[in-house]
């Protein structure tokens, strides 16, 4: 149990001790406040926030709104304390207003939660002449919303591109989709390939949130877990990714500058245009839109798990009420069945979703797409110096000398356009050409050890149904 | 239209064993009256049933022929069974549903119109499919008239009917036509009232306790097969969507597979194919539950049915017989009317017996029938099911096989 002590030299308030309970924080506050939470010698800033009128609260995270919240935190270094070296954000999740005190008209209480803290280890191998890099992503703490950390571990060699050798930062799932965005609207249109971010699972999402401590949200945490772990692994692969100081201030700043999942919304939107240049192009990216709306399809398999329940609760109903009593626990050992394959559709259809996300890493038509754009810049700007040419040469016989001069100093200008736009283009296709041929020695690696796993599971689910109808057929026998 | 390529299939039915195909019942076979559906034509909204005779009965003119009949005269065959006083204390066994191409037929239309969007690949695959889920609903259709036929052929009392053998035997047009407006309309009126009755006549308690545990039991029975039978038709329609997906899903890889021969590609491939043939098997199992567990449930929810009606019916009788009784003690302290009284009370105590007597041996029989028909079923279904995981996991292994040992 900490203290919080509502620091007095920030803003005028009025604000009584609070206790902070993990994982929940009573405050009682009124105006605008500051807080910083006392624990033993640490001391931090968790947010600042205002609260005017006690209707019009924001359930959002509030560490977003709030204007860069200090976060220079120290913690003793316990060695059992796992937040060792580690930021720990502390933020407003569905305020509730309970009034706590009597005193005083405006007292707010709000119920927060600590988030889940993922921790991200960066590694350095030892040796080699290109560096390599190893990200782990840790477990999540605390069920909630996500966080990871970034812990370092052994660094053996020493990196010109990190500041520090040893760091752990911890970020949010959001955060990693705000880097995705980031980067691609920074390098898909010149040509390279951006990896893609995992996908988000509001199926899976809900399960957590609602705090269910079933195996399904258990593997859903773990497949996310690894979704990152990959994320990160190939963009710091990256050659040129890598060098980002986007990238190298995710990996390594404690701040936290990621603009929540909006961004990705902008990214998705660009993806989406399509412009035809040439055949077997948009027949790729067709069929990858195809792929698309088919793998969103198969999450139709959750109807299938729903179904099923449904028919084995009828069937153990139906059970109950037959009079014979052999094909009445027969019926009942039906029902049964039916509602362990449930179970096993659904687990099924989580480890689709992500095979499922990890082929449609293997689209590479943004950067297609990008190209085509390019193209279609460059031979817009080569029509219009076309058209300004025609005039030109209509002004030629007319007596208008300052439009003449205009329109000269107008194809000037264009024609540097057009050079300009032959060259982003050259440049562009240069750049593509060599993503993809690196591009696909990589994934070809990754596409076959995710094909793997996805067939040994398949293999597994089918061991347990036959499992399943093995148990059954004897009782089904044994109705006379 | 699809259905023309369809029209010949004399023989399409011989790949089965002759014999009553009685999949959701079992009945005995007798050799004095076989009866089963040779051939089934289907033409563009009827289908023509071949109903094949062996008998060696003296009834019959000759001891092995052939008929064709259409759906309306199994229904009118049904429905003379259900309107003969005679039969009250039977269990009559259900119609057969009216065959329903519908769905079938607007899939394939919309397959028609919708062939310039898909790849040559994915048309032809649907088509086939499509192809042979109209064909299982042909088959299923035929199967569900003969066993009609064949319930009625080994019913002790019904095989004798008059309207059945004529129905065997008359090799012409029986004229049956449809009911038409009106008399659908008389239908109708007479379903509410009969139903109004069964409300009011279910309310008489009864004094055999066999007949009032067979009340509440059917009763509850029935609303429960309902319920399950309706599940198990959305769970089998999602088992087959699932697998419908997959089979789009290795369409599109198939398509990016063949983009150029990278390494890339070649996996494209292979996942494509295997997918195909998971999605094959996956659909197998669909079919076979909808044979072995939907068709079983909808055939006891219109078993169950007819028991409740016979149960009514019996009601009804007592109720008469109960009414009668008071009137001819009516008569009987005013002294007139009494010997017509009498003689009422007689009839009704008469048919009360009857239908009580012959009712209690059809709803054991009843019980019979369907613990073994579930039995057989449910044992077939975990058989085919066993078969196809076993099928599923052999494919897997071995695609497993190929792809790790290309590392």
């Amino acid at each position: 149990m900490q203290d919080v002590v509502l620091s007095q030299n920030r803003n005028p308030v009025t604000v009584a001790a609070v206790k902070l309970l993990k994982p929940e924080l009573f405050l009682l506050f009124s105006g605008k406040v500051e807080v910083s939470l006392e624990s033993d010698e640490s001391v931090f800033t968790v947010f600042s926030l205002e609260a005017s009128q006690p209707a019009s609260l924001p359930a959002e995270d509030i560490s977003t709104n709030s204007n860069g919240p200090k976060q220079d935190l120290l913690f003793d270094d316990d060695p059992e304390d796992l937040f060792a070296e580690a930021t720990e954000e502390v933020s407003l999740d569905s305020p509730e207003r309970d009034v706590l005190l009597s005193d005083g008209p405006s007292f707010y209480c709000f119920q927060m939660n600590l988030k889940v803290c993922f921790f991200v280890q960066i590694e350095e191998e030892e040796g080699g002449d290109s560096f390599d890099i190893h990200i782990s992503v840790s477990e999540p703490r605390e069920v909630g919303d996500f966080m990871f950390f970034l812990s370092p571990s052994s660094r053996q060699t020493s990196m010109s591109l990190f500041k520090q050798k040893d760091f752990s930062v911890k970020r949010r799932f959001s955060d990693f989709l705000g880097l995705h965005s980031k980067l691609a609207s920074k390098y898909l249109h010149i040509g390279y390939i951006v990896p893609p971010a995992p996908e988000k699972s509001i199926v899976g999402m809900t399960k957590v949130k609602v705090g269910k401590e079933d195996q399904s949200s258990n593997e859903f945490v773990e497949k996310r877990r690894s979704a990152l772990e990959r994320y990160l692994m190939r963009t710091v692969k990256h050659p040129i990714l890598l060098k980002d100081p986007d990238v190298l201030q995710f990996l390594e700043s404690s701040e936290q500058r990621w603009t929540p999942a909006n961004g990705n919304k902008a990214a998705d939107a660009v993806n989406k245009m399509t412009i035809k240049m040439n055949e077997s192009d948009a027949v790729k990216a067709a069929a990858f839109e195809n792929l698309d709306v088919q793998l969103r399809k198969l999450h139709a398999s959750v109807k299938l798990s729903v179904n099923t329940a449904q028919f084995a609760k009828s069937a153990a109903m139906l059970g109950n009420s037959e009079d014979h009593t052999a094909l009445s626990r027969a019926l009942s050992q039906l029902a049964e069945v039916e509602e362990k394959i449930d179970q096993l559709h659904q687990d099924q259809a989580n480890g689709d979703f992500y095979l499922f996300s990890e082929l449609r890493g293997l689209r590479t038509t943004g950067v297609f797409e990008h190209r085509m754009k390019t193209w279609q810049k460059w031979q817009d700007s080569q029509m219009l110096l076309q058209k300004k040419r025609e005039a030109e040469a209509k002004l030629q016989f007319t007596n208008k000398p300052d439009k003449l001069q205009q329109a000269k100093d107008e194809i000037k200008e264009l024609e540097g356009k057009v050079q300009q736009g032959e060259r982003d283009f050259e440049q562009i296709s240069k750049t593509i050409r060599k993503e993809v041929s690196r591009f696909e020695k990589e994934r070809v690696k990754d596409f076959k050890t995710i094909i793997v796993k996805y067939l040994e599971s398949l293999v597994l689910t089918q061991q347990q149904l036959i499992k399943y109808w093995e148990a059954f057929l004897p009782e089904a026998k044994a109705i006379s | 239209m699809m259905q023309e390529g369809l029209d010949d299939g004399p023989d399409f039915l011989s790949e089965e064993d002759r014999g009553p195909r009685a999949v959701n019942v079992d009945l005995q076979t007798d050799a004095t009256l076989q009866v089963d559906i040779s051939d089934a034509l289907s033409e563009r909204d009827k289908v023509k049933f071949t109903v094949h005779t062996k008998s060696t009965l003296p009834n019959f003119k000759q001891n092995e022929f052939s008929v064709v009949r259409q759906h309306e005269e199994f229904i009118w065959l049904h429905d003379s069974f259900v309107e003969n006083e005679e039969y009250a204390g039977y269990i009559i066994p259900p119609a057969p549903p009216r065959p329903d191409f519908d769905a079938s037929r607007e899939k394939l239309q919309k397959l028609g119109e919708g062939e310039g969007s898909m790849t040559k690949e994915e048309f032809t695959k649907m088509k086939q499919e499509l192809e042979a889920e109209y064909l299982a609903i042909f088959k299923k259709t035929v199967a569900m008239h003969e066993v009609f036929l064949c319930r009625v052929a080994a019913h002790p009392v019904l095989r004798k009917d008059l309207n059945f053998h004529v129905f065997l035997e008359y090799n012409q047009d029986l004229s049956v036509r449809g009911k038409n407006k009106k008399e659908k309309l008389e239908d109708f009126f007479k379903n509410v009232v009969k139903s109004a009755d069964g409300v009011l006549v279910a309310g008489v308690k009864d004094v055999d306790d066999f007949f009032e545990h067979e009340k509440t039991f059917l009763l509850e029975y029935h609303n429960r097969v309902k319920d399950a039978s309706a599940k198990s038709d959305r769970m089998i329609r999602s088992h087959k969507n699932a697998a419908d997906d997959i089979n789009r899903i290795a369409s599109s890889l198939y398509t990016l597979g063949t983009q150029d021969s990278t390494d890339l590609c070649k996996f494209f491939l292979k996942v494509s194919e295997l997918f195909e043939k998971t999605r094959k098997i996956e659909a197998r199992v669909a079919a076979d539950e909808d044979l072995k567990l939907a068709d079983l449930l909808k055939y006891y929810l219109r078993e169950s049915q007819a028991a409740k009606d016979l149960l009514y019916r019996r009601s009804r009788a007592l109720v008469d017989y109960e009414n009668a009784n008071k009137a001819l003690d009516k008569a009987r302290a005013k002294n007139r009317d009494v010997l017509q009284a009498e003689t009422s009370q007689q009839l009704c105590c008469h048919k009360f017996e009857k239908i009580s007597e012959s009712a209690k041996q059809e709803l054991i029989d009843f019980k019979t029938r369907r613990v073994a028909a579930f039995r057989k079923n449910l044992v077939e279904l975990a058989e085919l099911e066993l078969k196809h995981a076993k099928g599923n996991l052999q494919l897997l292994q071995s695609c497993l096989g190929v792809l790790k040992g290309n590392t």
